[in-house]
């Protein structure tokens, strides 16, 4: 049985280690991800249209087809 | 054998004219395909010069809009698209086409000709007023208009098979076709965020109409072919994609289920009980999980619904091949794509952020409201969901995302631009394009089916063009070559 729990689970400072380096990769990553998304909704922002009430109420389409 | 699934994909764009008085769409509409005409016409090359310099060059302030003769408004364009007011729209047809490779070509190229229409029509208006164009499908306030697919079918398949077969097949693949709305329309149930602009519109299974209570199955019989022996199936069920993945697998998918049912492939009775509130709820579920019942499988949701199809798609590839739908490699292309996606919206349908117009908008809506913490019924949300589709490049935030690398391409921009002018190979468009290009002053009139040359003497000639496949590169490129005027070619035509 102690055997068995001993080839589970790694030495705990090896696990540890594996753990940090996951969490600092994931949020570099993260942040590259929402720098990313900040960048393109910046983007967006500077060519849409200014009043989206005022746009919104203003698109009306004949039925087509 | 099916027949081969000539294609061609038929948009009606969205249109505003921005700082007039009374816009009036039909006139809006006009000024767009005659100033594109005009200035092909007079050979106007304004591919380097800048909105804004047109603007200043060409309108004056206080300049009245130009009269327009909206009843001659319908050009043939020498890449052998039609372009045209059709109600109040303005409507790119583009020509016949043999793979859905080469029909997502011309269908983007018809964008690139609209945004030089808008061009176009910005020097012939005041400097305060402006056209412009939406590839998209509603206004959100319950007035559509459509994006329809047209396909070559056999004549003797019929016609209550096609439709037994395709509710079923127009109900699910909306999962992939969908350009994505915010809300929905026409007294369907309320919901934030729905796959497709058109769905809320369909009120029939099979009927003749386009503009009210639309049907699932439209049965218009326009074969513009031999009536004998083909039909022309109008599909109008389909959203008007921005994606090139998304135009070319809705057309590529469906060429081959036309196939299939053509040859009688299709064992199993997939009909879906309750289809007009089943393509509904469809497309009001995002997360894909809403279900149909299906004869033969029983209750599931669209995507194993889809995986039917393709299964059934690729033991038809392995037996009969998928030359009808253009060549072995497009459409191993097809089923290659088509169940990746199938894969991807089972798993992760977000996964597809770049690939499906209704992924991509959601993605880009769901990025707005998490940073400016907006509710869906946001006018800002609607906006971005409408610009989506403007189709000035400046303006249209998915060429937004595709400067920025988001969006996955099938197309080289250089064979788009070419599409704007010349042909596909493929189909008679070739013959009619070829024709235009060369002797457009002879060129009395120009249909899907047949060309009028005026060749200098009474009477004038009308050349039919009832197989679609004939008039191709292949088969006429060798007589173009030998003549120089429209006389020699009806010459040698009425000899051979």
């Amino acid at each position: 049985m102690a055997e068995r729990e001993q080839k589970k689970k790694p030495a705990p400072k090896e696990r540890e280690e594996v753990v940090e380096e996951d969490v600092a990769a994931a949020s570099e990553r993260g942040e590259k991800l929402k720098e990313d998304i900040d960048d393109l909704l910046d983007e967006i922002d500077s060519v849409l249209e200014d009043n989206a009430e005022e746009f919104v109420r203003s698109y009306v389409q004949k039925g087509g087809e | 054998m099916a027949v081969p699934k000539i294609v061609g994909i038929e948009t009606e764009y969205g249109v505003a004219l921005r700082g007039a008085a009374e816009p009036n769409p039909v006139v809006a509409s006009s000024l767009l395909i005659n100033g594109y005409v005009e200035q092909r016409r007079v050979g106007w090359d304004f591919e380097d010069e800048s909105p804004g310099r047109d603007a200043r060059g060409f309108a004056r302030d206080g300049a009245q809009p130009p009269e327009v003769e909206t009843h001659l408004v319908n050009a043939v364009l020498t890449n052998g698209a039609r372009y045209y007011v059709d109600h109040a729209h303005p409507e790119y047809s583009t020509p016949e086409c043999a793979d859905p490779l080469e029909v997502t070509r011309y269908d983007k190229a018809g964008e690139r000709i609209l945004a030089r229409s808008m061009d176009a029509a910005r020097r012939l208006l005041p400097a305060d007023q402006e056209v412009v164009v939406y590839k998209n499908n509603s206004d959100g306030k319950g007035n559509s208009y459509g994006c329809h697919e047209n396909y070559l079918v056999d004549r003797n398949v019929p016609f209550a098979l096609l439709v037994r077969n395709l509710i079923p097949w127009f109900v699910t693949r909306q999962v992939f076709t969908g350009a994505g709305k915010v809300g929905s329309e026409n007294g369907a149930d309320p919901v934030d965020y729905q796959i497709t602009q058109r769905a809320d519109f369909f009120e029939e299974e099979v009927g003749l109409e386009t503009t009210l209570k639309r049907p699932i199955v439209n049965t218009r019989d326009e074969p513009h072919a031999d009536p004998q022996k083909y039909r022309r199936l109008h599909v109008i069920v389909g959203d008007a994609n921005l994606c090139e993945v998304a135009t070319f697998l809705k057309v590529g998918t469906t060429a081959i289920v036309l196939s299939m049912i053509e040859d009688g492939f299709i064992d199993k009775d997939l009909s879906i009980s309750s289809p007009v509130a089943a393509i509904r709820a469809v497309s009001h579920d995002p997360t894909c999980r809403a279900t149909v019942d299906v004869a033969a499988l029983g209750r599931c949701t669209a995507i194993e619904l889809q995986w039917e199809f393709l299964r059934l798609a690729r033991k038809y590839a392995d037996e009969s091949g998928l030359e009808a739908c253009g060549d072995e490699a497009t459409g191993a292309m097809v089923l290659d794509r088509w169940e990746s996606v199938l894969s991807a919206l089972e798993t992760d349908p977000m996964s597809l952020d770049g690939q499906l117009d209704w992924v991509t908008k959601l993605s880009l809506l769901e990025a707005y409201k998490a940073r400016d913490g907006l509710k869906w019924t946001d006018p800002k949300l609607e906006l971005l969901s409408v610009q989506y589709h403007d189709v000035r490049p400046g303006r249209s935030l998915y060429e937004s995302l595709v400067r920025k690398g988001k969006i996955e391409r099938l197309l080289d921009d250089d064979d788009v631009v070419a599409a704007m002018a010349d042909p596909p190979a493929s189909t008679r468009a070739y013959f009619r394009g070829t024709c235009l290009a060369r002797w457009a002053d002879s060129v009395v009139a120009a249909n899907w089916d047949s060309l009028v040359l005026d060749v200098g003497s009474d009477p004038l000639r009308r050349i039919p063009m009832m197989e679609p496949t004939r008039g191709s590169k292949e088969h006429v490129a060798a007589l173009f070559a030998q003549v120089t005027t429209p006389r020699q070619l009806v010459e040698r035509l009425t000899a051979s």
